[in-house]
């Protein structure tokens, strides 16, 4: 190899990691640029802007518990049903008269089970992929859910409640109108993405998990107790479905049995648009959010636009088609062969 | 020296089952600090079984394994690792999305505690891997650099120095030259040469007649799970120990 071979090489080297980061933030970007042409009164309006985090504000801590569970290479297909569930229990709980420092923890916990028993039945039962435990627990978890709420909606929780979901943070003091508030929903969201940025990227145990994806018998090798570490995995998942029930029952001031109904879907969807590889060991908390707020901001627009429902399914479908070719593309580049 | 000849590893009548199968019987192996010791066979004659059952990964159906001389029983990798034996594992157990340091650390990552919480020492991490591999002379572009990007030479180099990170007193090799491309095999060879000379005992495991050769003091066969043969190099020559491998004596 000569000299200037090698410099081409190691240029590639550096810029790889910087693409595989920060690429899917340049389409975000992108996708800003091109809505505020097509849309410049509207789209970036602040009215429109803490819309589309309100609308993301549940759909992205669902995802961001998915990713979790896909870096370790496995799949949850329960988020949807543990945040029903969730939500119905909330709900009940919320209708028997409970003090609201009750029942804003009552979907926490009930969450967090849901995923502890995911992550128990996969590893104690040896299922031979998550996708069978969680398909599972799909239907078990609403069908929970619509049992103990006799399958009706239940409605009308305290204002303390709802505040994650529906509380605004009042910015005239900053010189604002009174309509430019911040919904704490957006306040939330950001909260709990640098807190999960942290886990997975500071921590023992956030680099343990995306050992465990990249190769599971070198985790167990290494002396990692690699089913403990899918239990804690499975359950955060389940926690932070809780918390997107949390979130939900503010924005609707309801428990209904339809909640969340394919939204796991949807965190898949994010996951891997935002870069994160089904084969478990790679994407980042930086790229789900990137994922979730392209699908948020892809539905918004389009709204706007007036384009009809039915074209935004087969839109959201060729992007996740697209960016995981470009992910393709990408390890073509960066993979040693 | 006096340590140069200090036994380190004896397992006696290690005997394993797997069900009805019997995949070791009274199989024993004594290694000394400084020494390579080749361990040979067929496949199926029990030669992973038995490095497995070495690093704790499997635990004897009878039989002991002894360490410094004092009996001891391993309940995992962990426990093998505590006692200064790492194991290289044919499949090299290296996660291809971490970097090199991360992967020489894994497990055993130095951290900064905060209640629950510990926090990984990335400064220290890169610290202490640089270090290590200037000590082995391994030449990598950057201790950052994934392992899904070297190359297979490198890989084995990087699961020797991750062996070897603390202080391992036994070493066992399984295939460590299969993989590799011919001109990459002399310095995974040279690696393990350069270990022997700081007191490390190595157990190589190898179908190579060229590798046991180039590294070992002694080899041992095992045939149909038993203790077949065993000899110091010196006395013996390929044929032999081909042999040995395919149950001729």
């Amino acid at each position: 190899m000569d000299s200037k071979d090698q410099d081409k090489d190691s240029l590639y080297l550096k810029l790889i990691p910087y693409f595989e980061r920060y690429g899917i933030l340049l389409l975000l970007v992108i996708m800003i640029i091109v809505m505020h042409f097509l849309q410049p009164d509207v789209f970036l309006s602040w009215r429109n802007v803490t819309n589309v985090f309100k609308q993301i504000s549940w759909q992205s801590m669902l995802a961001l518990g998915v990713f979790m569970v896909i870096v370790t290479a496995g799949i949850d297909l329960s988020v949807g049903s543990i945040m029903m569930l969730s939500l119905m229990i909330l709900a009940i709980v919320a209708k028997a008269g409970a003090p609201w420092y009750i029942v804003v923890i009552t979907p926490l916990i009930a969450g967090f089970l849901c995923g502890l028993f995911n992550g128990l039945g996969i590893t104690l039962l040896r299922m031979p992929h998550p996708f069978i435990m969680t398909l599972g627990t799909l239907y078990i978890f609403r069908g929970t859910g619509n049992l103990i709420s006799g399958g009706t909606p239940i409605s009308g929780f305290t204002d303390e409640v709802r505040y994650l979901g529906h509380g605004r943070i009042d910015l005239t003091w900053l010189g604002l109108e009174k309509s430019q508030y911040l919904p704490v929903s957006l306040v939330l969201i950001a909260i709990v993405y640098i807190i999960f940025w942290i886990f997975m990227n500071k921590t023992r145990t956030g680099k343990w998990i995306y050992a465990i994806g990249g190769n599971p018998n070198a985790a167990r090798a290494s002396g990692i107790n690699v089913n403990k570490i899918l239990v804690i995995v499975y359950s955060l998942c389940g926690f932070l479905s809780g918390i997107g029930a949390l979130i939900l029952a503010g924005r609707t001031d309801s428990g209904y049995p339809n909640a969340g109904l394919q939204s796991e879907l949807d965190a898949i969807a994010a996951c891997i648009i935002g870069g994160a590889s089904f084969f478990g060991g790679r994407g980042t908390v930086l790229g789900v959010f990137a994922g979730v707020m392209i699908m948020g901001i892809l539905r918004n627009g389009l709204n706007l636009m007036d384009v009809s429902s039915f074209w935004q399914q087969v839109l959201i479908g060729s992007i996740i088609v697209l960016a995981v070719y470009v992910d393709v593309l990408r390890r073509d580049f960066g993979t040693r062969k | 020296m006096s340590s140069a000849n200090q036994l380190l590893l004896e397992a006696k009548n290690v005997t394993k089952y797997f069900g009805t199968i019997t995949a070791l019987e009274n199989v024993n192996l004594k290694i000394h600090s400084g020494e390579c010791l080749g361990v040979v066979g067929d496949n199926g004659a029990g030669k992973t079984t038995l490095m497995k059952v070495l690093s704790g990964l499997y635990k004897p159906s009878a039989g002991s394994l002894h360490f410094e001389g004092k009996e001891k029983v391993l309940e995992s990798p962990r426990d093998s690792q505590n006692l200064g034996l790492e194991m290289v594992y044919q499949d090299l157990a290296l996660a291809g999305n971490l970097p090199i340091g991360e992967n020489i650390f894994l497990g055993r990552e130095p951290t900064t505690n905060l209640g629950l919480l510990k926090f990984l020492d990335y400064k220290k991490i890169k610290e202490l891997t640089e270090a290590h591999l200037g000590k082995l002379k391994i030449n990598v572009k950057s201790a950052d650099q994934k392992v899904e990007e070297l190359s297979g030479g490198q890989r084995q180099a990087v699961a020797i120095a991750r062996s070897t990170a603390f202080n391992a007193k036994v070493v066992i090799m399984d295939e460590p030259t299969a993989a590799l491309a011919i001109k990459e095999v002399g310095k995974v060879l040279d690696l393990i040469n350069g270990l022997k000379k700081t007191g490390v005992g190595v157990i190589v495991i190898s179908h190579r007649m060229d590798d046991i050769f180039a590294v070992c003091d002694r080899v041992m066969a095992l045939f149909q799970g038993t203790n077949f043969a065993e000899s110091e190099l010196s006395n013996t020559s390929r044929d032999e120990v081909i042999g040995w491998i395919m149950g001729k004596k």
